[in-house]
């Protein structure tokens, strides 16, 4: 099976991720890190999905296949929400945008690379079965999407749009040119810091991708800065084969709206008031060595309790840190555990993310 | 992209570099396999006195992507570590030939050295 590319041929180091060829590492990743929590730094995610979903049964169709509550959207507004199966189990996680008023679609939400193809089946069948009048378009390479990440976010890209951008506030969204193109801006984004997420027609990405000067950076600092702030990488952190969790259990439970109908709700509502057994919580190494994904965790008399989902070394802090699912009562406490590392336990401690302030 | 293969050392495929000096073989990886790792910042090393043997794992590397082991150039007793690495990793990616050596061993056998590639030898593979 070939590859799926994004929209600019990028001189970077690549990696495959979730069936694309994108770029992992431009320069290092430590030098793409701190110029996000420095400055600003831009990422090509032109292999995130973005389905667009229209027509008088839009809202519903979304409200029902989305944690969130779509409802209490109004035009250009975003959510962060899950999709959920009957078990309340997360297939993916995504933001929904409900688009400005002058665009024809109503929705664009977005999920994770390489799930675009399986949402648009969920959709149209959950369409069909319910019989929905909606009108679903996997538009995943039709819009290029980049990350504008760091303090000097609005400068940079407030240079390049007409758009006020201070008047777009976090999980806002606007339509206006970028570099001349038009495009969507959204004040979304994976790293904790001050930015924006750009869609622009795939075929104009060059445009918009060499307008805005500054540090490119790939997947690898995507994932130390999104994982300082303790958010979730589909795949990784969760997965309906490999690791089945609820939002619950993954901390997302704010994303959960139990006074709305979607499917997997009437589970979840059962989990909210057991509470679940196992959450996942954040870890900081006290020796030296990298946690990574596997890794057994351990209590400091051997037993186990968990595995490691995420792990780095924050660039940030310089200590390495994890994410595991823990037995719960381990949420919100500084417990002493060990990270077993090469058949080496090592001292580390739990701690509720983001690792850094 | 090209990089550093100087002609005093000799170079395992594995990436890692071997170069005589005063009596002990110096070792470490090359340009080449740090910029492969990207940022550096975990090396497991063994003690002096310990003994390695060519071709097997005598440590591990850490950078932030990925995790590697670290293949023995030449067998022999290891005399001295970069204790340097311990605090400061990343001078295996700033100086991998100079600053960020890991190990110096005393060889077991000296013409063990003649098995290991020559530059010009590493140069190609790495092309």
């Amino acid at each position: 099976m070939s590859l799926r590319q994004p929209p600019i041929e990028h001189s970077a180091k690549q990696t495959d991720f979730g069936g694309w060829e994108m770029p992992v590492e431009f320069d290092s990743i430590r030098t793409e890190h701190s110029a996000v929590r420095e400055s600003v730094g831009k990422f090509d995610v032109s292999h995130m999905g973005e389905l667009t979903v229209s027509g008088p049964g839009a809202t519903q169709l979304m409200q029902r296949l989305t944690t969130n509550d779509v409802g209490a959207l109004d035009p250009g507004e975003a959510q962060y929400a899950a999709i959920t199966d009957e078990s309340g189990i997360m297939l993916d996680d995504t933001v929904v945008y409900r688009l400005p008023e002058a665009r024809d679609e109503q929705f664009l939400f977005i999920p994770n690379a390489g799930h675009d193809e399986q949402m648009y089946d969920r959709w149209v069948a959950h369409r069909d079965q319910w019989g929905l009048d909606a009108e679903i378009t996997n538009r995943t390479e039709e819009y290029a999407m980049f990350a504008i990440q760091g303090p000097d976010a609005p400068a940079l890209l407030g240079a390049e749009t007409p758009l006020d951008l201070g008047e777009i506030d976090r999980f806002e969204l606007a339509a206006g040119s970028v570099a001349g193109v038009d495009s969507l801006v959204a004040r979304t984004g994976y790293t904790g810091e001050k930015g924006f997420e750009v869609l622009c027609p795939w075929d104009e990405a060059a445009t918009v991708w060499d307008a805005l000067a500054c540090q490119p950076c790939g997947l690898g600092a995507r994932d130390t800065l999104r994982l300082e702030m303790g958010f979730l990488l589909s795949g990784q952190d969760f997965d309906p084969g490999e690791n089945p969790r609820t939002p619950y259990e993954a901390r997302i439970g704010f994303a959960v709206k139990l006074d709305t109908e979607f499917v997997g709700r009437d589970a979840l509502e059962g989990v909210d008031v057991e509470g679940p057994a196992e959450k996942l919580v954040g870890i900081v190494l006290r020796e030296r060595g990298v946690p990574r994904h596997g890794y057994p965790v351990q209590t400091p008399d051997g037993e186990g309790i968990g595995a490691v989902t995420s792990g780095t070394m924050s660039p940030t802090l310089g200590d390495p840190i994890a994410l595991a699912y823990l037995p719960a009562e381990y949420a919100g406490s500084e417990e002493s555990v060990r990270v077993v590392i090469r058949d080496e336990p090592k001292k580390a401690r739990t701690t509720t993310p983001p690792f850094i302030s | 992209m090209s990089f550093q293969v100087p002609d005093d050392c000799r170079y395992l495929d594995s990436h890692e570099w071997a170069r005589q000096q005063n009596g002990t073989v110096r070792v470490g990886i090359t340009g080449f396999a740090q910029d492969e790792l990207g940022d550096v910042v975990f090396v497991e090393l063994p003690q002096a006195g310990d003994s390695v043997t060519k071709d097997e794992d005598f440590g591990v590397i850490e950078s932030i992507k990925a995790v590697s082991d670290l293949y023995a150039p030449v067998s022999g007793t290891v005399r001295a570590t970069n204790d340097d690495l311990l605090d400061t990793p990343e001078l295996v990616n700033d100086d991998p030939f100079g600053d960020g050596w890991m190990i110096e061993v005393e060889l077991d056998d000296e013409s063990e050295l003649d098995d290991l590639l020559s530059p010009a030898e590493y140069r190609e593979q790495i092309e």
